[in-house]
């Protein structure tokens, strides 16, 4: 019973991976060849028109003719022959080294990867050992003592190439041993041969089929490389051996060498190009699941919006509160702007459409909306820094008389980081973990400015002092996997604030921080903002942040604005059914859930109460 | 860092004293039989006793391979069987050819494959493909089909360079230059090839990372941001495959050497093989496990220099 259900799915995988080969013009060419060679070496017998040893005094290096179709070598025996024969030994002495490699490498792979324990590290140990010395000088020393089998040669090979079995299979089964369905499969009682059988042998089936094209052409060119240097068996034709006359006698019969070499050459690029082939159909399979989850959220987001059809419900300007101290001359004004993401059919994805943002000097612009609203989009393309694929489908980003969506990228460098400065979301990954502190600071400072390294060195201290970090010089020299998270926040701060930008770009500058880190981080963005008068965008999902923070909203969702208006404005008089959901949400000190779907990590009540200094 | 290069150093001794043990083990654990190849299939087995006491094989293998060890220690790898010569002065004296041989390939490769697969990475679109269509084939063509090709071509036909023969570098420079260039060229083909491979893969792993956007909104520009920091994060992994390269490039030069009559350690390997001259043999795999095992340690220090957190760890 439980056979073939076992059998049954693997047939199933086996057929669709073959029939898939076959559409694939690369793997099926391959297979052809592959096939036709294999096929003429079993049927060498019938084909062969000589004796493939039968030496002739006569036919000595002769010419192809009628006689001997590719010509004979320098015992007189037919070239053509001696391919077809030689092509059984080439190919069942690479097939042994394959059963060897495949039976010590899989089951070593398997038995460490599903115990682990002693076994796991004497196998991992034993495999860096054979891995540390060329394959071809332990031939040669093995073959030294056992003497010229090119059978014992293929074993021993076989055992050092199981490790690339080993190394493979065990990080399969690492990988599925603690996967819930394994669980599972061992709670209901079946046995651990069984597991392995069923459950883990399927997971390593592909990759171990993909290896073996692989190791079969590495094999036939390392028996092939044996024999070519004289040390094979002289009783059998092989290619290798055909490769070492045709090489001897290079000046005699120039050609002599070609057809072993045409023949190694053609079969080992079919196995490697099948082995691709078989890469590439597998992951095309897995391939379309994974790129619609990237994308899904924005894509369905964007397209509901669409057809919504909702225009951008603009909440009027409060005028009452423009004399609220941010009635600066406006420094940035986008204005429509659409932010595409080109697809491999040729469509583009819209994932910004229309958005308006007006940003004035000193003044702190909230952007706010859930995730995939489309806020960090529109802060990346004021930036001119989005991802590969997307860019600036329409609309005018006018910074200080200047629009950005126009600007040459050399243009755009100069902008950047002098003129518009951006703090990102998550501080570890946003540092270089192979450069100091130091470093990273000193660099865009000297490039920016042409400072001097002294006087870089200087200032990055002052910034370091002046962000709150109590050791400068220590976090100077220090390395990002050093300091905290919250160091590193005031560091990217640091980095931001450089070199006096007048527009700075927060991404959810607290969100990655501890709750109290949060607030610490917060009072600095506002001393800075105060110090150096700059237009700050801050990019948030939480309308805590909002209220201790920001001038002035703009609400985001499903890539169009919503809502926009100061702050105050907002608060007290939200129009907007999903402004004032959001809102609510705060007001209620409870994440909204419920009424939103595809809501993402809107608010959390912990950071609010945070800020608010209530504990729940 | 100290204590980082001591520790690589130690587990270095100890990967280069296990290798050749195990080899030492492997290669003399016939003791009877060996002395019977030398002697010949005709010979009494008086002769053969004879033999394998002049050679010592009749000592039991534990106190051989003491006598052996001890004397290796010292630098002295025994006399070979055959013609007396001492294997620390043969062994020695052809190291810096294959060495030459081998170095020179691991460099141009690493140099030419950073630069196409910073090419592949950074374009993507055709150049990507290009790449990786080109990589494939240099997979998968044995190196010494390369070299074949490599002398028929250039050395035969167009007879740019000579065939065989070495000039020591420190006789001549372009005479070294001369008959190392092909040989170096056949062995680097099937490095790149793998080498690109892995670098692209990083290179483009490393252009998403999210520092890579900070740097450049501080007014880094984007060659900056690739050159200095994407290709000293990339450099890692393509370090780590590099040190795999450079066992096989040791493989390589063996057969290569054959090809370009060079007199390098895979000559006197491939002669002492051929005629059973065990002594030669090991002194091959212990001058080869030392290379291993000293480029190892390089490329750890490297990877230290490279990245910060491996000197932790």
């Amino acid at each position: 019973m439980i056979d073939t259900s076992i059998a049954l799915p693997t047939q199933a995988a086996k057929v669709s991976l073959f029939r898939k080969l076959l559409t694939n013009p690369t793997g099926a060419a391959s297979m052809l060849i592959l096939a036709l060679v294999a096929l003429a070496a079993v049927l060498a017998p019938v084909l062969a028109t000589h004796d493939p040893s039968l030496a002739s005094l006569q036919s000595v290096l002769a010419k192809s003719g009628p006689d001997h179709v590719l010509g004979a070598d320098s015992a007189g025996r037919d070239v053509f022959s001696r391919l077809l024969f030689a092509g059984q030994f080439s190919l069942a002495g690479a097939l042994l080294a394959l059963v060897v490699a495949v039976a010590i490498g899989v089951t070593g792979g398997l038995v460490a990867g599903y115990y682990g324990g002693w076994f796991d590290s004497v196998s991992s140990w034993l495999t860096g050992l054979l891995m540390a010395m060329p394959g071809i000088v332990i031939l040669l020393a093995a073959r030294a003592v056992v003497g010229p089998s090119m059978w014992l040669s293929m074993m021993i090979f076989g055992v050092l190439l199981s490790p690339a079995y080993f190394r493979l299979v065990y990080a399969c089964v690492t990988a599925v041993r603690n996967e819930l369905y394994v669980d599972a499969a061992r709670v209901s009682g079946l046995s651990d041969f069984r597991i392995i059988g069923r459950h883990i042998l399927t997971v390593v089936r592909a990759p171990v089929i993909i290896q073996s094209a692989m190791v079969l052409g590495i094999a036939i060119a390392i028996q092939a490389g044996l024999e070519f240097l004289g040390l094979g068996d002289l009783n059998i034709p092989t290619w290798g051996s055909m490769l070492n006359d045709g090489f001897i006698n290079l000046y005699k019969a120039p050609t002599l060498v070609l057809w072993p070499s045409l023949v190694l050459g053609v079969v080992c690029i079919a196995l490697t190009l099948l082995a691709n082939a078989m890469r590439d159909e597998l992951e095309r399979s897995r391939g379309p699941v994974k790129r619609r989850r990237k994308g899904a959220a924005l894509v369905d987001a964007a397209e509901a919006a669409a057809k919504r059809g909702e225009p951008a419900v603009v909440h009027p300007e409060a005028p009452a509160d423009e004399h609220s101290g941010s009635a600066g001359e406006i420094l940035l004004e986008v204005t429509d702007l659409g932010v595409g993401y080109d697809q491999p059919d040729g469509s583009t994805t819209h994932v910004v459409n229309h958005v308006g943002l007006t940003v004035r000097r000193g003044e702190v612009h909230g952007l706010v909306g859930e995730s995939g609203s489309g806020k960090t989009q529109t802060a990346f393309s004021i930036l001119r820094l989005l991802p590969q694929g997307g860019r600036v489908t329409g609309g005018s980003i006018v910074f200080d008389g200047t629009d950005l969506a126009r600007l040459s990228e050399k243009e755009m460098t100069k902008v950047r980081g002098q003129r518009i400065a951006y703090i990102p979301q998550e501080p570890m990954s946003n540092l270089d973990a192979a450069f100091t502190i130091g470093s990273q600071l000193m660099e865009p400072m000297r490039v920016c400015l042409g400072i001097s390294k002294a006087e870089a060195r200087k200032r990055a201290l002052a910034l370091l002092a002046k962000v709150g970090i109590p050791n400068p010089e220590r976090t100077f020299n220090a390395y990002p996997h050093e300091i905290s998270g919250g160091m590193a926040q005031r560091v990217l701060i640091a980095g931001a604030v450089s070199c006096e930008p007048d527009l700075l770009i927060a991404d959810e500058p607290t969100t990655a921080l501890d709750v109290t880190v949060q607030a610490e981080v917060l009072d600095l963005l506002r001393e800075l903002q105060d110090e150096l008068k700059m237009g700050v965008i801050l990019v948030t999902h939480n309308f805590g942040v909002v209220a201790d923070l920001c001038d002035r909203v703009t609400v985001m969702q499903t890539g169009r604005v919503v809502e926009t208006g100061p702050v105050r404005s907002i608060f007290n008089d939200a129009r907007h059914p999903y402004t004032q959901q959001l809102l609510e949400a705060i007001l209620e000190d409870a994440a909204p859930r419920g009424p939103f779907t595809n809501s993402g990590p809107l608010t959390s009540s912990a950071t609010l109460t945070s800020l608010t200094g209530v504990k729940p | 860092m100290y204590r980082f290069v001591l520790r690589r150093l130690l587990s270095g001794v100890l990967l280069l004293f296990v290798i050749t043990t195990v080899a030492y083990l492997l290669l003399y654990a016939g003791g009877g039989d060996i002395a019977r190849r030398i002697v010949g299939p005709t010979a009494s087995q008086a002769q053969v006793t004879l033999k394998a006491s002049q050679l010592g094989l009749d000592r039991p293998l534990v106190v051989q391979y003491w006598d052996w060890l001890t004397h290796a220690l010292t630098g002295d790898l025994g006399r070979s069987w055959f013609n007396g010569q001492l294997v620390t002065t043969g062994v020695t004296s052809r190291v810096s050819v294959t060495l030459s041989l081998v170095l020179g390939a691991t460099i141009i490769a690493a140099v030419i494959s950073v630069v196409i697969a910073v090419l592949a990475a950074v374009r993507r679109g055709w150049v990507d493909r290009v790449v990786q269509f080109v990589g494939v084939l240099g997979f998968a063509i044995p190196g010494f089909l390369i070299a074949l090709g490599l002398v028929s071509l250039f050395a035969l036909n167009l007879k740019w360079f000579k065939a065989t023969g070495y000039v020591p570098i420190t006789t001549s420079f372009s005479g070294w230059a001369a008959t190392v260039t092909l040989p170096i060229i056949a062995l680097s083909i099937g490095c790149i090839a793998s080498v690109v491979q892995q670098v692209r893969g990083s290179l483009i792993d490393a252009l998403r990372q999210d520092y890579v956007r900070t740097l450049r909104a501080r007014g880094l520009s984007f060659n900056r941001v690739v050159y200095r920091h994407v290709l000293r994060n990339a450099g890692g992994p393509a370090l780590a495959v590099l040190a795999v390269q450079f066992i096989g490039l040791l493989g390589g030069a063996v057969i290569v050497e054959q090809i370009f009559a060079l007199p390098g350690l895979g000559q006197i390997a491939v002669a002492a093989t051929s005629q059973g001259d065990i002594p030669v043999v090991m002194g091959v795999v212990v001058a080869t496990a030392a290379i291993v095992v000293i480029v190892n340690l390089i490329i750890d220090l490297a990877q230290g220099w490279l990245n910060p957190k491996v000197r932790l760890s």
